[in-house]
């Protein structure tokens, strides 16, 4: 009796086989990512201003998840010239160390975001996010006029950042101390500007040097 | 395979009943919510209000679909499977019911998450954390009955269908569970415990084997029980089913990585991913080479009979997209594919062409068996067979078109280097495609209604004859 015929007999045996047969690729593939050193890319001093979020910007970035940005923006972009003249340096891994989730996204209905920190002015975000069209007439963005009705809950922001450290954001004491007041009496609009303008922009590149191996 | 009759008493019909009947509704929502999606892409207005903006309606349309009526077919068809197959009725007819108001409630807990914004941010796994948990806890009350089920067969032999649905259930186990894991805010917020790289290839590796393993491996194992059924053939090859089977359990997995190509994710694993992806061409042709080699010589059966006509388009598209997805994962191809609406095309050739018309012609065969009568309208399944084949063309050819056309307006450069469009400019060039897309859909969507409606009529009908299905156990 071959041994494919002893599994289709017994049923426990199939259990078995099939549960570590579909194990594998998934070992393979994710575990070495936490313990190959170049993963996420080693960068100097200089270049290195990576920090968590700050308590608004974490608030605009649950505004961003809520609304489902990432199903239209990536914020991921890719190593080719054309994607460099547009939305500028390729994305490194070290760049969205704090996300959690990750926010890459996987379809460009709208233009990729992961460097439009600082490409427009608050005023220009705020009436983009409000009204699109007003801007672009060409854009297929639904508005987001009502961001500026509500405002933050801020008894949840301080238990939002502990909630973070616990998975290894390097929040502080003073992080937690000062979340509510940080975000009191802000609108969900001023957080997603506020996390918008700070995309992209933590990291000091260093003109024509290699990122990726 | 051994031929038992529903007559038997102790076979639990009433639970694929429910499970069917709550299938063909969610095919109905699910289409109803993406073509009202595809209509918001086209004209943004449709926006109406925070509740039913694009981004907040576009999980519910994956959700509905995936886990709504993929779920409930899968559910349905797994549970007739497995007793015609093992000669056995259910092992508890209890957990079954709790598998189904289980499923059912999460369903409805997910309709009203969604517009409400819940969300845990990752694709196909938005459902907030209590859900998860329900999930997790309803999927192991459906495995563990199915298991448990075989063990009590009647047969010596474990047949094909329920080897797919089985490596189905164990990988959505695996993925369900570790793609999830959060530290919880509030009930309605929390957030991945991974971050950036990491919780990618976590994603990735849960989102392909959403595709690959609920909405093919469990689709496999409707064809290798529903195809041989309705064209009352053998199916072709054993030896190519085995071969099938393992390779598709062993390789599938692999495949996340290619989602990720030239992104932050390093090199190795997305080469990798790429690899196995070609790799998986064939187990994919050979499976669907052993469903359609199944007709052999009875191709004339197609003349007449329209839901073998499902079964078989389904898998012509199921060989079309598995040839496809590899492909766009070269990294040539996939430097162009990435981020247009060509990915959508694909996806839906997998999803209407090869899981709905697989799905629809298997519960087109269950329905009159089911109820012991014949189908309401022969012509209305022959008309839904067509207006849903061609509404998937239109659908596919459009994101064809629109998705290659993105890819090159984006890299396209002027004589000096410079980019020649804005990224507006591609934004309008996709207006006609997205308003075609949404004219596939709305056929999708129509061919869906008439189905519900043929299968009203056919159990009101059915109704209206002496029951015999009374002395079924529930």
């Amino acid at each position: 009796m071959s041994f494919q015929e002893k599994l289709e007999k017994n049923i426990w045996g199939l259990i078995v086989m099939v549960a570590i047969v579909v194990s594998i690729g998934g070992i393979v593939e994710i575990v070495p990512l936490y313990y190959l050193d170049n993963t996420i890319e080693t960068l100097t001093e200089e270049e290195d201003s990576i920090r968590p979020y700050t308590a608004l910007e974490q608030e605009g970035r649950d505004v961003y998840v809520r609304e489902g940005c990432y199903l239209c923006h990536s914020q991921m972009i890719r190593p080719f010239r054309d994607e460099k003249e547009r939305y500028g340096h390729y994305s490194l891994a070290a760049e969205s160390k704090y996300d959690h989730p990750f926010q890459w996204g996987s379809k460009r209905t709208g233009p990729d975001l992961a460097r439009v920190g600082g490409k427009y002015s608050n005023a220009w975000q705020r009436q983009h996010l409000r009204a699109p069209r007003s801007l672009v007439p060409e854009s297929v963005m639904p508005n987001y006029a009502f961001f500026e009705d509500h405002i933050i809950d801020d008894s949840l922001t301080e238990r939002k950042l502990r909630a973070l450290a616990m998975v290894g954001v390097p929040y502080t004491d003073a992080d937690f101390a000062g979340a509510a007041d940080a975000v009191r009496g802000k609108t969900e609009m001023d957080a997603i500007i506020a996390y918008l303008q700070v995309l992209g922009t933590m990291v000091n590149f260093e003109k024509g040097k290699d990122y990726r191996e | 395979m051994v031929e038992n009759t529903p007559e038997n008493p102790n076979y639990n019909m009433a639970i694929v009943k429910a499970f069917a009947i709550c299938s063909v509704i969610y095919l109905v929502v699910g289409a109803l919510v993406g073509d009202l999606i595809a209509w918001q892409l086209s004209f943004p207005a449709l926006n109406v209000n925070e509740y039913l903006s694009f981004g907040r309606l576009r999980p519910l349309h994956t959700n509905a679909v995936i886990f709504a009526f993929g779920g409930c077919t899968l559910m349905a068809t797994a549970f007739y499977v497995v007793q015609r197959t093992c000669a056995v009725a259910l092992w508890s007819n209890k957990l079954a019911w709790f598998t189904f108001w289980g499923w059912n409630l999460i369903i409805v807990a997910a309709v009203i998450s969604f517009p409400m914004g819940w969300t845990q941010g990752k694709e196909y796994a938005e459902l907030e954390w209590p859900i998860d948990i329900a999930i997790a806890i309803v999927w192991l009350s459906y495995m563990f009955n199915f298991i448990m089920t075989i063990a009590n067969r009647r047969v010596s032999h474990i047949y094909v269908a329920n080897w797919f649905f089985l490596g189905m259930m164990i990988m959505i186990t695996y993925l369900h569970v570790v793609n999830s894991l959060v530290v919880p805010v509030t009930l309605t917020h929390s957030y991945s415990i991974y971050s950036g790289v990491h919780d990618a290839m976590i994603q990735w590796w849960w989102g392909h084997n959403a595709v690959g393993f609920f909405l093919t491996a469990g689709f496999l194992g409707i064809m290798y029980y529903f195809i041989p059924k309705q064209a009352d053939l053998p199916i072709y090859s054993y030896r190519l089913s085995v071969l099938h089977f393992w390779a598709l359990m062993f390789g599938y997995v692999w495949l996340g990585a290619h989602h990720l190509q030239y992104t932050a994710l390093p090199d190795w694993a997305g080469s990798l991913g790429a690899a196995v992806s070609i790799a998986m061409i064939i187990p994919s042709w050979g499976g669907a080479i052993n469903g359609l080699m199944t007709l052999s010589g009875a191709w004339n059966k197609l003349r007449d009979d329209y839901v073998l006509r499902f079964l078989v388009v389904s898998l012509a598209f199921y060989a079309m997209s598995t040839f496809e997805g590899p492909v766009m994962s070269l990294k040539t191809v996939n430097a162009l594919s990435h981020y247009t609406d060509w990915t959508i095309g694909h996806v839906h050739s997998g999803a209407l062409g090869w899981v709905a018309m697989v799905s629809i012609g298997a519960i087109y065969h269950l329905v009159p068996r089911l109820w012991k009568t014949d189908i309401y309208s022969v012509s209305l399944v022959n008309n839904h067979f067509w207006i849903h084949t061609i509404g998937t063309v239109i659908y596919i050819c459009a994101m064809w078109v629109s998705g290659i056309m993105q890819g090159l307006m984006w890299r396209a450069t002027d004589d000096y280097g410079n980019l020649s469009y804005t990224f507006a400019e591609s934004v309008v060039a996709m207006h006609p495609y997205y308003v075609l897309r949404s004219v596939g859909g709305l056929l999708v969507l129509l061919g869906a209604i008439v189905m519900l409606y043929n299968i009203v009529m056919t159990i009101r009908n059915s109704s209206s004859q002496p029951s015999t299905t009374a002395a079924q156990g529930v």
